[in-house]
């Protein structure tokens, strides 16, 4: 039964032990309600419970970052969101985070600097290859060996932040087939959610984004189409459920991928 | 004669340099309307990237094709620059060709190459004319493009083979002249491009041919100083502002927003914490105008050469939206243009009763960006179009409260939910006992 037990410490309840995590795992809004990426929430911190990272998470204490009311022009709105949370995580002398959303990595890495916030900020992606570069993770089930996965880059991950080789080198262990979309890496197509369009409906036009992208996707023939973003990953399961390829096409996320591979998922 | 023509001559030069002059202290002024903006740091980073992406025409090479023949046009007009060193010496010195003698058998390889150049723009010209009207390519075909623009870009490139067609003639004339003997047409050796024309005018009296040469010679000179004039209002002005542009391009991420100072006095002070007292004058929230801008994105606005690159990659211009990325650099150009020829004629200037935002860019176009940076990274000058978006986003956010309804309803729950959707605030960590759970009974 011990095997079974996960362990999901919170900055409170370090604290309260005069503890301190290596890491804070920050899980942002669509990893802690939406049900499709509480899986991926999930799936993550199995991993970092298997290989023994010493992380936490803020828990109820955790608020919106304010990236899209920034983007929606919403300043005031931002910068109050900013503080609240910069004064939370400073107040836990936080140093090092880790995040699986594109856009709340960039907004604490790049935007709570100005305001106060200085910390390490970290994509999964990015500590994913670290673990397999250093051999603690070997994702050597062979469950993908050989499967076709084409890599969806986030804007926010890639053009913003020039992120683009770890979660290709995270798919590489997989020991898959990586096929890359016409547009790729700089010149990857948005899912079309970016800049608070995932609260809103689309401009007039001839045309959703996320179809355009994902007929991209499809035509790579690929069976699994990877991401490392929560919007991505709902723009891009709606196009495929709309081009009606539910049944053989999966939209998964970098650590599902991983969690999958060493069976702990 | 001579002492005529060069009084003609500095004539000329001084009056387009006085309305060349005007033209730039006018361009300076208009940039300067908008906002202060600090892009002095890091200066060899800086120095570094107008290096790569001006000179070395980095980000162009993303498109070989284009990059290739845009790469002729840029390096002969750099090059063939010295032979109109030449030809200005000349010109207020009296001399011909000041720089034969001193170079010796170096000059006619210069001036052959120099005419291999020349042909090169001439076959970049024509091929870029050939993608614009014959193939054309959707870029140069956008509506945005429609009427002046396509005169704009089309005028270009006739004008340049124009210009380059007076340096071949010019030339050939010369060589006949010098086989002939003829007095100021002293021998210069041979040169090969330009020896084409030779046959054709081998027929004419030394005087048709003397007229050719000096019609060449004058032409090419004051053709390429008219030029530089009407450049001013083109989106050409790029030859020139491409450089200062990446200089000062922006060096942070692409994805962080700058933050807005003001509000975080205000944001400060309604939290308790310590901040500045508060400005007399309350300043606008967001772009409303070119003068809300920084000076930066108005510098951007000059130097685009309206390639629609950025468009051609947008999302939003993809799939029919309004947005393009290209049309808001050639609002924003046109608003400051407005604006500062107003001012300086005396006019209204911004008081016009019209405004950037509404009267050249819509609601609908802002609404449709998603923020993915596409534009800024296919710019070839480091153009950012996303900035002036987002600062006339908060306009409307800010100032006008004028956003979209399902917006307003993720700014209140993000105020009481502390997330976009609306879910109960305590149900954030439930995922960790529903996980906790299924790991036991696993
Ligand atoms: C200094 C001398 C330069 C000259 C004479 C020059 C000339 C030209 C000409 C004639 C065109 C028109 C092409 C067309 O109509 O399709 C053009 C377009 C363009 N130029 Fe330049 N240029 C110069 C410098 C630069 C620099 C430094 C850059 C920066 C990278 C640049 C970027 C561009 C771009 C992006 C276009 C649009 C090309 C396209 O549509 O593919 N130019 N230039
Ligand atoms: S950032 Fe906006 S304008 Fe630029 S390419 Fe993306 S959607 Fe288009
Ligand atoms: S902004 Fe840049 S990419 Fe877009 S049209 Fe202008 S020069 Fe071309």
């Amino acid at each position: 039964m011990s095997d079974n037990i996960i362990h999901i410490p919170t900055m409170a309840e370090l604290a309260a032990k005069g503890e301190k995590p290596d890491i804070l795992f920050w899980v942002g809004c669509a990893g802690s309600f939406d049900d499709r990426y509480k899986k991926v929430t999930k799936a993550f911190v199995k991993i970092l419970n298997k290989v023994g990272i010493k992380f936490a998470v803020l828990g109820e204490e955790e608020t919106c970052t304010g990236d899209p009311a920034r983007r929606a022009g919403n300043e005031f709105l931002f910068q109050m969101q900013a503080m609240s949370n910069i004064q939370v995580l400073n107040g836990y002398e936080i140093t090092k985070i880790v995040t699986a959303c594109p856009h709340c990595f960039n907004t604490l890495k790049n935007e709570y600097p100005a305001l106060g916030g200085k910390y390490e900020v970290m994509h999964h992606s990015a500590i994913l290859q670290q673990l397999i570069d250093e051999g603690k993770v070997k994702a050597e089930g062979g469950a993908f060996k050989g499967k076709k996965i084409t890599f969806h880059d986030s804007c926010y991950l890639g053009r913003a932040n020039n992120v683009y080789e770890a979660p290709r080198k995270v798919l590489e262990a997989l020991d898959a087939e990586l096929v890359e979309m016409k547009r790729c890496k700089t010149k990857g197509l948005c899912c079309g959610a970016g800049g608070a369009q995932m609260f809103k409906e689309p401009e007039q036009g001839n045309k959703d984004i996320n179809i355009e992208r994902t007929e991209e996707a499809l035509d790579t023939g690929a069976k699994i189409i990877a991401s490392g973003c929560p919007f991505c990953m709902t723009m891009m399961s709606d196009g495929v459920k709309n081009k009606e390829k539910e049944g053989e096409v999966e939209v998964r996320d970098l650590a599902e991928l991983i969690a999958e591979a060493e069976d702990i998922l | 004669m001579t002492l005529i023509s060069q009084l003609v001559f500095l004539a000329v030069l001084a009056v387009s340099g006085y309305f060349i002059g005007r033209r730039i202290l006018q361009i300076r002024k208009n940039i300067l309307l908008g906002k202060e903006e600090d892009r002095t740091d890091q200066p060899m980073e800086r120095l570094k990237t107008m290096l790569l992406v001006a000179f070395g025409q980095k980000k162009m090479f993303k498109r070989p094709i284009p990059a290739f023949l845009h790469l002729l046009i840029y390096v002969g007009f750099l090059l063939i620059n010295l032979e109109v060193l030449e030809i200005v010496l000349d010109g207020i010195l009296g001399t011909h060709r000041l720089f034969a003698p001193v170079l010796g058998s170096f000059y006619p390889v210069l001036i052959n190459f120099f005419e291999f150049l020349a042909i090169g723009v001439i076959f970049s010209c024509v091929v870029f004319f050939i993608r614009r009207h014959v193939l054309k390519l959707s870029r140069f075909t956008k509506i945005e493009m429609k009427g002046w623009p396509t005169l704009d870009a089309t005028l270009i490139l006739v004008i340049e083979t124009v210009l380059m067609f007076a340096i071949l003639a010019m030339n050939g004339a010369d060589q006949v002249l010098q086989s002939r003997g003829v007095a100021h047409y002293p021998l210069t050796g041979e040169f090969f491009f330009s020896g084409f024309f030779v046959p054709l005018f081998s027929g004419l009296s030394d005087n048709t041919l003397i007229i050719i040469e000096r019609a060449s010679w004058w032409g090419h000179i004051v053709g390429i100083l008219a030029f530089a004039f009407y450049i001013t209002y083109s989106k050409h002005l790029h030859i020139f502002l491409a450089f200062p542009n990446t200089y000062f391009s922006n060096l942070k991420p692409k994805g962080e927003i700058k933050n807005m100072d003001n509000v975080t006095n205000e944001v400060k002070s309604m939290l308790g914490m310590p901040a500045d007292p508060p400005p007399a004058e309350i300043p606008r929230f967001g772009a409303k105008d070119i003068n809300d801008l920084s000076w930066k994105n108005l510098m951007d606005a000059y130097a685009c050469t309206e390639c629609g690159r950025c468009t051609d990659n947008c999302p939003a211009n993809m799939t029919g939206k309004a947005l393009s990325p290209r049309a808001i650099m050639m609002k924003t150009r046109d608003r400051a243009e407005e604006v500062g020829m107003s001012i300086s004629k005396g006019g209204k200037g911004l008081e016009d009763g019209k405004s950037l935002y509404g009267d050249y860019i819509n609601k609908e176009e802002l609404l449709a960006c998603t923020t993915c940076n596409a534009c800024v990274e296919a710019c070839p000058i480091t153009i950012d179009p996303l900035s002036i978006i987002l600062e006339m986003r908060r306009y409307m956010a800010m100032e006008e409260s004028s956003t979209p309804q399902s917006w307003n309803a993720m700014f209140q729950n993000v105020e009481t939910s502390f997330a976009p959707w609306k879910f109960p605030p305590t149900d954030r960590f439930s995922w960790a006992n529903d996980l906790k759970t299924e790991a036991e009974n696993k």
